[in-house]
């Protein structure tokens, strides 16, 4: 096969779905001399399945990816034709943010972004070969006999890989929505080394709008004052459009039983394992044959397009069968089907192969992000692809890499149990994953992230002088609020039980005051404002450290604990099997995982506290070994 | 977590003239020196030992007289602070103490740990590292068995029920949070979770109340027989050993021989202790206003105090009253073979809700509903010792105590107000610590339960 050179790179990305752009954009901004390769470059960020983004857990990993510097929280914010707020009757750290996309917008807006971005450049082509030499990286073969050269490359194929689309009885070649599948990097990572493994995701099918009947189903407007998820975002969209809502009900759960034998996730045909948390319309009326209907949000694809998407019904029943599905919905009596619904099966990577900086254990330079490590969702990727982006500039250019823990971002927790523990279906992120999520808040991903994204390079100047503005704001106003001994007036008195809060029977601190539960910064507004009006985020976040001050305190104290584990590093080149003592079990995770500190190694499935005291003795002794050879 | 304080006892288990406490870690002295009531250990020169009382604060009791060693860091085995605390030979008060400095803030340690900090801070030369990793396994796998063996089936599976419920509870919170829009399962609201709360709660206070009833079936029930001379005590001693010990005569204060008898009461172990009247001659009327005594009695889990039905009630009935009042007795009304003097309304009275038998024990009459009222002092009901499910492993019962204040904090949470989320912080960690005793902590199987339990989409 003869190659020719087209061109010499820091970093590749292959692929331009939601890993890739965050990926590619974050390694360039770094000043990394990028190259984004994709098959088609209408597709960028393409969103083939459902049209949001954000969400319990993932709207925060939006939020982080923006404060890192990153472009899914611009552009959503930029084509949203919905946002809501969810969670508001909840407390503080599950609160998050949820907006409908417009598919076509969105691929535009992040085509242009990454279009104007320095250092990047985006060019259409199909990987079919990576180009390694003594277990290094140096490159990809591209199947026009493109030769590229890069010292660091992120694969970020999402579901191509080996794809297979299943309909019923039918099934073919190919990535998501009719897309070519990619083959032969599947074979070539499989000669690497990699291990693989099958995987399986669906999708409903989409009606057209002119064909539903809206007056049988409920709405579900967006937010009056819509939020965003972009710390530069300042104008909201005003002409929001609603979703609606109906219910599947006995008749069509009668037409699902009489036909799940023509299901092919039931016929045999699909193999890989698909995700619970997203199950299939059939899987639900097998799994939960008592629930007597299941909810189905209609959602619109964008403004510019008639296509909506039947949230709730993804399927692999034969066409035919998904219509007289459709049919038996109210409000859907007449809907006509624009794409069917189609299960998709692919191979991902066993993402225990990876470090914690998403690079390759067996073959340095190559990295990898989003859906092909087995997660799904477009903000998983997003998290992992500015991850892959930074630490794959970090190694092309000798700067620092970056690993986010536990304690600093839901992105930290997301790769952390992927790499540590890996995963036996499609990975979501759901906050209950997160040990420490008081501290993973929707409002407070900027304090959190901001300043590491700012050493890296990838947030501007004017972006971080407003950002440590902020910072001061609220320290100086919580130093107020413990100063302003408020004393029981009369007015006081009345705005409280006005609140349904108790009478005061002594003087208190403004700050004390705050602490109520039912209290709100609105109050000290009233009572006693501070000099300057403050912005309804430094407010909201003055309010939430206040009042939460008792748990926070007591998460941090966790994270302390964690941290003294985190910064027992375990030495890169140690030798498991010389360990006496360590059980056999945890002595083969700990090849196979190869943690890098002793409170990763403690997080593995099957090495217990036993193994963990061994090896912290082990380590010291290499230590005091060190010290008595000095 | 290296540098919390740790605490064990470090002397073989078993029968001793000694048992020793030992804590080594910054807080060893914060901890141990609320409860000491004697020097500063404060301010005392490190290495050395004082003599003292170990109270515990809650009751303000005196628990144990002992002697503390107060060894400052580095100068020590682990290099770190240590405390050691000598006192009585004896499970029983060994394991008191530990369970006082646990409660105090101290963390069992685990098995080796000692000889492990001692290694991590370099106290220990490399040649013996290995020796520590062999300790550390050894000890452990030897722990774990202890500790399993001692959890029975019917206990494990109680734990089991109890972390199901509460991660049934978890796990309808986590969707709400996680499937706002999610319309199957009402939204938790804060009167469910606490009802559920307070459920679990219960059962573990019953099973920690248990875990002192299982003490009672290991250690005996320390049972006082107090009486004037002559109403009977050795007849009812003897009735309760079944055999002839003690010398019964019908002259006041003619018990010579202290019989210190355990006893078998329908499986429950009965330790007949310092039943004075019956060991020495001198008046017991005389002796009762003797402090040393009354503290006699409070030492004791149960009394059975004896009256004469042939006698009237005297004064010095009445100080027995007196001196038993606030603990657990049962007043026996012996020699019903008599023709009654005795002004059984009065008894009555003077008993409260405590019971109140007649025997004619002389005859053999009375034993069974003595027997009876004795068990169903210290167990509700029919209690058949083999069925009974018990804590007895320090360890689970302190899990199962941070499991309490876990809930509490959940309670108080609830009260205030706090958000559900916030809230359903503390019942998790209430989850994760009954985890601990039947040793299943795995993170992943709330989101198993996740999907098992709601059929989710969005």
């Amino acid at each position: 096969m003869s190659t020719y050179e087209a061109g010499q790179y820091d970093v590749i990305v292959i692929g331009a779905g939601h890993a890739g752009v965050e990926a590619a954009y974050a390694a360039a901004s770094r000043g990394a001399k990028t190259l984004m390769l994709t098959m088609n470059l209408d597709m960028i960020a393409f969103m083939p399945c459902n049209p949001s983004i954000g969400g319990p857990a993932k709207g925060i990993v939006v939020r982080e990816v923006d404060a890192l510097g990153g472009l899914m929280g611009k552009v959503i914010d930029k084509t949203y034709i919905q946002m809501r707020m969810l969670n508001t009757a909840k407390g503080p750290a599950v609160r998050a943010l949820r907006a409908q996309a417009d598919k076509p917008l969105y691929i535009q807006e992040m085509k242009k972004m990454l279009e104007q971005a320095p250092n990047l450049t985006l060019r259409q082509g199909m990987v079919e070969k990576l180009v390694i030499e003594d277990g290094k990286c140096q490159g990809v073969i591209t199947e026009t006999k493109a030769l590229y050269r890069a010292k660091s490359v992120i694969i970020t194929t999402g579901t191509f890989m080996r794809g297979r689309v299943i309909i019923g009885d039918i099934s073919y070649e190919s990535g998501p929505n009719n897309q070519r599948a990619s083959v032969k990097l599947a074979e070539n990572l499989e000669e690497l080394g990699f291990e693989l493994v099958r995987f399986k995701t669906g999708t409903p099918p989409r009606v057209i709008n002119h064909s539903i009947d809206y007056s049988k189903t409920e709405i579900q407007p967006g937010d009056e004052n819509p939020q965003h998820f972009s710390y530069e975002t300042t104008e909201a969209i005003t002409d929001q459009i609603p979703c609606w809502l109906t219910y599947t009900n006995e008749n069509t759960h009668g037409i699902i039983n009489d036909n799940l034998g023509l299901s092919a996730m039931y016929s045999g045909m699909i193999k890989g394992t698909g995700p619970r948390y997203c199950p299939s319309i059939e899987d639900k009326i097998v799994r939960f044959h008592d629930k007597p209907r299941h909810q189905i949000f209609l959602e619109p694809e964008g403004r510019n397009t008639e296509e909506v998407y039947v949230q709730g019904l993804s399927t692999s029943l034969p066409e035919y069968v998904q219509r007289e599905i459709l049919r038996s919905i109210p409000g859907l009596e007449e809907a006509e089907i624009m794409r069917a619904g189609y299960a998709i099966e692919y191979d991902a990577v066993v993402p225990t192969q990876l470090w914690p900086t998403l690079e390759v254990k067996n073959v340095e330079g190559i990295f990898t992000a989003g859906q092909i490590n087995g997660t799904s969702g477009y903000e998983e990727a997003a998290g992992q692809g500015i991850m892959a982006g930074i630490n794959a500039a970090a190694k092309a250019l000798n700067k620092e890499t970056l690993i986010l823990d536990r304690s600093q971002a839901y992105i930290g927790v997301l790769i952390d149990d992927l790499v540590t523990k890996g995963t036996n279906e499609p990975y979501r992120l759901l906050t209950s994953r997160a040990e420490y999520r008081l501290l993973l808040r929707h409002d407070n991903a900027d304090l959190r992230l901001t300043d590491i994204g700012y050493k890296l390079g990838l947030i501007p100047e004017e972006r971080y002088n407003k950002f440590e503005e902020k910072k001061r704001l609220i320290e100086e106003e919580k130093n107020r609020l413990q100063e302003v001994r408020l004393k029981p007036t009369e007015q006081l008195q009345t705005l409280l039980e006005e609140i349904g809060s108790t009478r005061l029977k002594d003087g208190i601190l403004a700050f004390d005051l705050l602490k109520r539960p039912e209290v709100t910064y609105r109050l000290i507004d009233k009572v006693c404002p501070a000099d300057k009006e403050l912005a309804a985020d430094v407010k909201e976040q003055i309010e939430i450290q206040i009042k939460y001050q008792g748990y926070i305190a007591k998460s941090n104290q966790q994270v302390e604990k964690m941290k003294k584990m985190e910064n027992k590093l375990i030495p890169d080149n140690i030798d498991y099997d010389a360990i006496t003592g360590i059980a056999t079990e945890a002595r083969e995770k700990l090849k196979k995982v190869r943690p890098l500190s002793v409170a990763q190694a403690s997080r593995i499935a099957g090495v217990n506290p036993a193994d963990v005291s061994i090896l912290l003795v082990y380590i010291e002794q290499g230590n005091v070994a060190k010290v008595s050879n000095e | 977590m290296e540098k919390d304080t740790i605490a064990a006892i470090s002397t073989p288990i078993g029968e001793g003239a000694i048992a020793i406490v030992r804590l080594s870690g910054e807080e060893a002295v914060k901890i141990v020196n609320p409860l000491f009531d004697g020097k500063d250990l404060a301010t005392v020169d490190s290495h050395t030992i004082h003599y003292g009382k170990l109270i515990d604060p809650n009751t303000n009791e005196m628990v144990e007289e002992v002697m503390v060693t107060v060894m400052r860091g580095p100068r020590t085995f682990t290099k770190e602070d240590v405390i050691e605390i000598n006192c009585h030979g004896g499970l029983a008060s060994v394991n008191r103490l530990l369970e006082l400095v646990l409660s105090r803030g101290a963390r069992l340690a685990e098995p080796g740990e000692f000889t492990k900090r001692a290694f991590l801070n370099g106290r220990i030369d490399l040649s013996q590292a290995e020796a520590v990793m062999d300790l550390i396994r050894a000890k452990t796998d030897k722990a774990m068995n202890i500790a399993l063996k001692q959890l029975d089936g019917k206990l494990s599976k109680l734990v089991q029920q109890l972390r199901q419920s509460l991660i049934e509870t978890v796990a309808h919170v986590e969707v709400n949070i996680d499937y706002p829009e999610y319309d199957d399962v009402e939204q938790m609201s804060h009167q469910l979770l606490r009802e559920k709360t307070v459920e679990v709660h219960q059962e573990v206070e019953r099973l920690l109340s248990m875990a002192r009833q299982g003490k009672i079936l290991r250690e005996g029930i320390a049972t006082a027989i107090i009486g004037r001379p002559n109403v009977g005590k050795s007849s009812l001693l003897n009735a309760l050993v079944h055999e002839t010990k003690a010398i019964v005569t019908d002259i006041p204060g003619t018990t010579r021989d202290v019989i210190e008898e355990y006893v078998n009461i329908r499986g429950i172990p009965l330790r007949l202790v310092d039943t004075a009247g019956i060991r020495e001659t001198e008046d017991i009327v005389e002796k009762i206003g003797v402090e040393r005594s009354r503290q006699a009695l409070k030492e004791s889990d149960l009394i059975l105090l004896v009256l004469n039905y042939g006698e009237e009630l005297s004064e010095g009935d009445r100080q027995l009253f007196e001196a038993v009042n606030g603990l657990e007795f049962i007043v026996i009304v012996n020699k019903t073979d008599l023709p009654q003097a005795l002004d059984l309304e009065e008894v009555k009275q003077l008993a409260g809700n405590q019971k109140v038998i007649t025997t004619a024990l002389i005859e053999d009459k009375g034993l069974d509903q003595l027997e009876e009222a004795i068990v169903a002092t210290f167990f509700a009901g029919d209690i058949d010792a083999g069925d009974l499910t018990y804590v007895s492993n320090v360890r689970h019962i302190q899990l199962l105590q941070q499991t309490m204040q876990a809930l509490e904090d959940a309670k108080e949470a609830i009260d205030a107000d706090m958000p559900i989320d916030l809230v359903q912080i503390d019942v998790t960690r209430a989850w994760e610590l009954l985890g601990e005793i039947v040793g299943d902590t795995v993170q992943d199987s709330l989101i198993d339960q996740l999907f098992s339990q709601f059929c989710l989409g969005k």
